[in-house]
């Protein structure tokens, strides 16, 4: 016998005789503001909490200028020298990213563009499948991240997210919430673990 | 402080900072010496203030958070309903599973044990010729000795989680199951990273030491021939699994390398997507006190031309599935709120336990492994029963740490003293008059005999903490006796105090 045959038999030998049926999960987002500006502000209020950055683009502002106000201070480098790889049409970028980039090779960039597939209000994160990325690795081999992100397309809460239909028809389909992080060192926090130093999501509606 | 001046006191801490302690490992074949262990780790103040603290903290902030939640306790309750009747039809997802990830250009491997584990995935690796190996936190991967199993045919595997970075690089075992390295302090970390990394060794700032650590294990990320992740959760109608960090080091592991493995208990199975949203919103709360990590990442299938292989483990889990007592320890989802809210836990240091699981999560797991290695294990306990208040699963954690010790006792595994003293007790507590006559000998004891007589290693009781004094008006018994029972025997109401 395969070990595959051993093991589904010694659990079908084993598991409890109950009768347990899986159970129904409500939705449990009542309570969420019921217009599309209150959920949008506490969407920016949650990725605040979580260590991203909400810039809403003033009246005549680009993504363009956008990127250089929120990071030219933190690239240790000048603005003019960034490697700014961008897959949305809103940003030119420097860099060009294609499906057929080996996963490492994008290690070089500064900033990265990105558009988001959707948000959920309830813990600020952004949602991306492969569709978005390009070339998944960009999402963390990047040193900053910038996200579009449509204000229609945010969802309440985590309930609802996982309704959607992304999560059966994307190989890879990842929630980030504020940059990377850790505490692992006497539990004093610090962004920029391992992935993205900094998480900026900018609310831009589809062109 | 002004000017250029050096802080005399601080260059004076830094310069003696309390060496790190290290609770000695039980030999091969031997009982874990829990108590003896958490002793040593109580030896070094510091270090047991800090971690108390440290630990304390996650579990404040999962109360901050659970209480923002209204529905909290009905998540928990559905969390727990969900695992129920996925585990009482386990057999039925696993084949879902796997039909669903093949489908999806998955390879799905089956292994019984650690050692088929470790042989499968060393089959795969050498298949591929892969040399060098980044790797995410994987509980599952430390109970089947994958590192060491690899460290043993020559190729290298690289911790990309910091905490678990910073224990592999120091040779020691994780100590919590979230934060592995929780009982070193940023001294320690200073130390061992100018060692093993260069950086500059009088700098313990937690910024600097996370730099440094990201600096050298980027090119390690970059070459790398395979990447590893475990899973938080795998469901059964994708065929996709659920891996959640903090630091996006598993989707580092799983999308730069182009082979991505991963080793999966059978008991991760969900069956729905829906259902994560319970799992999600409960996991990291209950974990850090956080509303969610910081990257919740669900793998489907292969990346664009990339390979992907999954091992499904058993490592006796389906054994733990047919006790009757204890199966529902297998919903466990690993998040470490047993061992932040444990009174025990917080003073003993996670290597006190000497087990791949520490904390009230360890005292009802790792017997099932060994259990007379771990037949100490479940009386490291006060049976408070705040980790089952704090399980977002409702396991009755503290139930099952009872069970343990009645399991061990009929099996013979309790260790001499524990048996002779509870057997003596036993018989003693049963009897009124037996009882009464072991008061008495006691309190004359206590009064008469030299401290080298009751503070000894017979008397584990008096270890660290003082034997009460006894009253000098004789026991509860004589007090009663002078003063509420009359002359027939018969209990008189009296206002007397």
């Amino acid at each position: 016998m395969s070990s595959r045959d051993d093991i589904l038999g010694a659990v079908r030998s084993a598991k409890p005789g109950l009768d347990a049926p899986a159970p129904t999960v409500p939705n449990y987002d009542e309570n969420y503001p019921a217009d599309r500006a209150g959920l949008i502000d506490l969407f920016a209020e949650r990725l605040t909490m979580m260590g991203g950055t909400w810039h809403a683009l003033p009246e005549g502002q680009t993504v363009d200028d956008a990127l250089q106000e929120a990071l030219a201070d933190k690239l240790g480098k000048t603005f003019d020298e960034a490697v700014i790889a961008s897959n949305v049409p809103e940003v030119a970028g420097n860099r060009a990213l294609t499906e057929t980039d080996a996963p490492g090779s994008v290690h070089d960039v500064d900033i990265a563009v990105l558009r988001a597939r959707f948000g959920v209000a309830e813990t600020g994160s952004v949602a991306f499948s492969e569709a978005e990325l390009t070339v998944n690795s960009i999402a963390y081999l990047a040193q900053h991240l910038v996200v579009l992100l449509d204000p229609a397309e945010i969802v309440t809460n985590l309930h609802r997210a996982y309704q959607r239909d992304d999560f059966v028809s994307a190989n890879y389909t990842v929630f980030h919430t504020g940059p990377s992080a850790t505490a692992d060192i006497e539990g004093v926090l610090v962004r920029g673990a391992q992935g993205v130093r900094s998480l900026t999501v900018i609310p831009a509606p589809v062109q | 402080m002004s000017g250029n001046e050096p802080n005399p006191a601080a260059t004076m801490a830094r310069a003696t900072p309390e060496p790190q302690p290290r609770p000695a490992k039980a030999a091969d074949g031997k009982r874990v010496d829990h108590a003896r262990s958490a002793k040593q780790f109580l030896n070094a103040p510091e270090h047991a203030k800090s971690h108390d603290t440290r630990v304390w903290a996650m579990r404040t902030k999962r109360d901050k958070q659970a209480h923002t939640i209204e529905e909290w306790e009905e998540l928990r309750q559905l969390a727990s309903d969900i695992k129920t009747h996925t585990l009482t039809h386990l057999d039925t997802y696993l084949e879902q599973f796997e039909a669903n990830a093949k489908a999806n250009g998955i390879h799905v491997h089956w292994a019984k044990d650690g050692a088929e584990h470790n042989r499968i995935i060393h089959e795969i690796f050498t298949d591929h010729g892969v040399k060098s190996v980044i790797k995410a936190k994987s509980m599952l991967m430390e109970e089947c000795g994958f590192r060491h199993y690899m460290d043993g045919v020559g190729i290298e595997i690289v911790e990309t989680d910091l905490g678990e970075r910073i224990q592999q690089l120091d040779g020691e075992d994780p100590s919590h199951i979230v934060v592995p390295p929780v009982h070193k302090m940023r001294s320690d970390v200073a130390r061992l990273f100018a060692d093993k990394l260069g950086s500059d060794p009088e700098n313990d700032d937690a910024h600097y030491l996370a730099g440094a650590q990201r600096d050298a294990t980027r090119p390690l990320i970059l070459d790398a021939d395979a990447g590893m992740t475990g899973a938080n959760f795998a469901v059964a109608e994708t065929g996709g699994f659920v891996v959640c960090t903090n630091e996006g080091n598993a989707d580092l592991s799983a999308n730069v390398p182009n082979l991505h493995v991963a080793s999966i208990g059978i008991e991760k199975l969900v069956p729905r997507v829906e259902d994560m949203g319970v799992f999600i919103r409960l996991l990291s709360r209950s974990a850090l006190g956080s509303p969610i990590t910081q990257y919740t990442s669900h793998f489907r299938g292969p990346k664009q031309g990339g390979e992907m292989h999954i091992v499904l483990v058993d490592n006796g889990r389906s054994k733990r599935l047919g006790m009757e007592k204890f199966w529902s320890s297998l919903k466990c989802i690993r998040c470490g709120a047993c061992m932040n809210t444990c009174p025990v836990y917080r003073r003993s240091g996670g290597l006190s336990y000497g087990a791949t699981y520490a904390g009230p999560l360890g005292l009802i797991l790792n017997p099932t492994f060994d259990a007379h290695r771990y037949s100490n294990l479940p009386f490291a306990s006060t049976l408070n029963g705040s980790c089952t208040n704090v399980c977002p699963v409702k396991i009755n954690i503290h139930e099952q740490i009872f069970g343990w010790r009645q399991v061990l006792a009929e099996n013979g595994h309790l260790p001499w003293t524990k048996k002779t003293g509870l057997a003596a007790a036993g018989k003693v507590l049963a009897s009124p008059k037996g009882y009464r006559a072991a008061i008495k000998t006691t309190n004359s004891a206590l009064k008469h005999l030299p401290r080298w007589a009751i503070y000894n290693r017979m008397n584990a009781w008096g270890e660290g903490r003082e034997m009460p004094s006894p009253p000098d008006n004789g026991t509860f018994h004589d007090w009663y006796k002078r003063h509420r029972l009359n002359r027939d025997g018969a209990s008189r109401n009296t206002s007397e105090n």
